[in-house]
């Protein structure tokens, strides 16, 4: 394979003298292990990896390009379809990005339901990983189990917002709509008995002689590599380093919540499972706390250039129509400038970087997704192992392709 | 430190005197002062304009500073203005718990910048994928080659004068 400028895809050589009996292989796109479409250009000496070259880009969409084309509104499905595993983390980001241009207080009320819906979040797309991790290992059931209590999340979502994955549900500005009435008691029940859930995952596998062995000492990060490579949320703690996004440098008032951030010193695939696993019972406190603490008002910001009207006051009030009309046909002018908001999501983190030039359409937006840095430190963590042990570090970086390949 | 302030900064010397603490700053005046080009501080961010031949020395030099973590880097085609594109480099201090951003403007004609994956490796996609959708080259760049688009695409579709749609 040839690139424009003329180098090979090798552009390093082998070793010389190790050259011959070297073999290069393939593993993807359609490979089951690879969560996706992930191509790896695979360097082997025997059975031993000497060499990594992941080949990305077969979910590429241009989404970046779309959303020049786009209002500011019409932004925030796109942003659903990039990490199709964190659909309410990436409406996050994105509104906090934009509404730090605009220059927006968001209420209290919508701040906590964000914090709530994010966390939820988080639950969704741990439950993926694991049950997918659990299965690359062998160990099958446990796929069935998260996919059980992943399902009373989606079914929450429809709930709130009339879609179980995309839900497109938060608006600048806030949310779409009030959630349902019966939204609360929902989640009240998952949250109750989930910690109870995660207990059962971890029977399944915390003792499981196969799933340890294929995870300890398997994939070593040091903190050195993972901050050079970029690598960052749960990974990253569990290489050793104390940092996160939602303790760290808070938003939607993250600060007023009490969680702790697990962390290990081990680096390897395990620790990457118990942070998670922890990471997850901490979910399930903010959750509670966002529950018990749900302050009063409204969802959406005092703003009625950028936020629609009530239905009601739309069929009675003028002004309210003329608004309505004016934010669907010609969007809301953002004023110029250029802001990077940053959010800790459940596979790392996430940031937006969204350039205004004082128009209705965004000028520039970059997303920044943790599974595209997360990826160069593959071959950091597989090199000298066993090729068998790549399939376990994959499922341990946690990687969606179509957040990689936007 | 620099959220407390709301105000906006903008220019060089308004930076200059309404942050004199701060480390970045700081970092960059000690190593070369006359790098740091334009300079400004808006909705609670600060941006730090450096000349386009210093970047990788200016990296190294917040690096040293504690800014230790390569979060993102990306272009901007300011299409049909002059210079053209714009490289905006953030960069986070685990330690300071706050993020900078550093500026690069590059010309149109041949865009050419020198690569910082010798500062931080993680850098490396980043620029390939700018390379790939901004077609501004990265000297010094172990292995500069598409990495979103077909290996034989024609064009860089994240340029202004790239169609969204229709024929190029």
């Amino acid at each position: 394979m040839i690139d424009t400028t003329g180098t090979p895809i090798l552009a390093a050589p082998a070793a010389e003298g190790a050259k011959d009996q070297h073999m290069i292989i393939n593993l993807g796109p359609q490979h089951p292990a690879t969560h996706g479409v992930l191509r790896l250009v695979l360097e082997i000496d025997g059975e031993i990896i000497v060499r990594i070259y992941p080949e990305i880009g077969y979910l590429h969409t241009g989404i970046e390009k779309t959303c020049e084309a786009k209002f500011y509104q019409q932004v925030v499905p796109l942003t659903d379809r990039v990490d199709y595993l964190n659909p309410m983390a990436n409406n996050l980001c994105y509104c906090l990005a934009v509404e730090k241009l605009l220059g927006l207080e968001i209420p209290d009320k919508a701040q906590w339901l964000r914090v709530l819906l994010a966390e939820l979040t988080r639950l969704n797309s741990h439950l993926i990983w694991l049950g997918t991790h659990a299965m690359d290992i062998g160990a099958l059931t446990v796929f069935l189990y998260t996919f059980r209590e992943r399902e009373d999340i989606l079914r929450i979502f429809e709930g709130l917002s009339g879609q179980r994955m995309m839900t497109s549900y938060f608006r600048i500005g806030g949310l779409a709509m009030e959630p349902p009435l019966d939204f609360f008691d929902r989640v009240q029940a998952f949250i109750k008995t989930f910690p109870e859930k995660i207990d059962e995952y971890s029977n399944l596998l915390t003792g499981n002689p196969i799933f340890r062995n294929r995870l300890k000492g398997v994939g070593y990060l040091s903190p050195a590599d993972a901050i050079a490579l970029g690598v960052t949320g749960p990974p990253l703690r569990a290489s050793g380093v104390d940092f996160d996004l939602r303790r760290d440098m808070p938003y939607s008032s993250y600060e007023k919540f009490q969680f702790q951030v697990p962390t290990s010193t081990d680096g390897d695939c395990w620790a990457r499972y118990v942070v998670r696993l922890v990471e997850m019972r901490e979910s399930v406190k903010i959750i509670q706390q966002a529950l018990d603490g749900m302050p009063e008002g409204r969802v959406t910001a005092d703003a009625p250039k950028i936020v629609l009207p009530d239905r009601e006051k739309m069929k009675t009030q003028m002004e309210a129509l003329i608004h309505h009309f004016k934010i669907v046909t010609e969007g809301f002018a953002v004023p110029a400038g250029e802001v990077y908001q940053g959010i800790e999501s459940g596979h790392g983190q996430v940031g937006y970087y969204v350039v205004s030039d004082g128009t209705a359409k965004p000028y520039r937006v970059h997303m920044r997704y943790p599974g595209f840095t997360t990826l160069q430190a593959l071959e950091t963590m597989c090199k000298g192992r066993m090729l068998a042990d790549l399939v376990a570090v994959i499922g341990s970086i946690d990687i969606v392709l179509g957040e990689i390949d936007r | 430190m620099a959220e407390a302030l709301q105000n906006t900064l903008e220019g060089r010397t308004a930076v200059l005197e309404g942050l004199p603490e701060h480390p970045a700053i700081k970092a960059i005046l000690a190593w070369k002062a006359e790098a740091l080009v334009d300079a400004k501080f808006d909705r609670g961010e600060l941006t730090l304009t450096i000349a386009s031949e210093e970047i990788r020395s200016a990296a190294a030099a917040v690096q040293a500073a504690g800014y230790n973590f390569f979060e993102d880097m990306t272009a901007v085609d300011w299409f049909p203005s002059s210079p053209r594109f714009q490289l905006s480099y953030h960069i986070l201090s685990h330690s300071y718990r706050e993020r900078i951003r550093l500026r690069v403007l590059v010309e149109g004609g041949d865009p050419a910048v020198e690569s910082i994956t010798s500062v931080w490796p993680s850098s490396n996609f980043y620029e390939r994928e700018v390379f790939d959708l901004f077609g501004i080259r990265f000297e010094g760049h172990p292995n500069l080659r598409r990495i979103l688009m077909p290996d034989d695409w024609q064009g860089h579709p994240l340029r202004k004068d790239y169609p969204v749609e229709g024929y190029r």
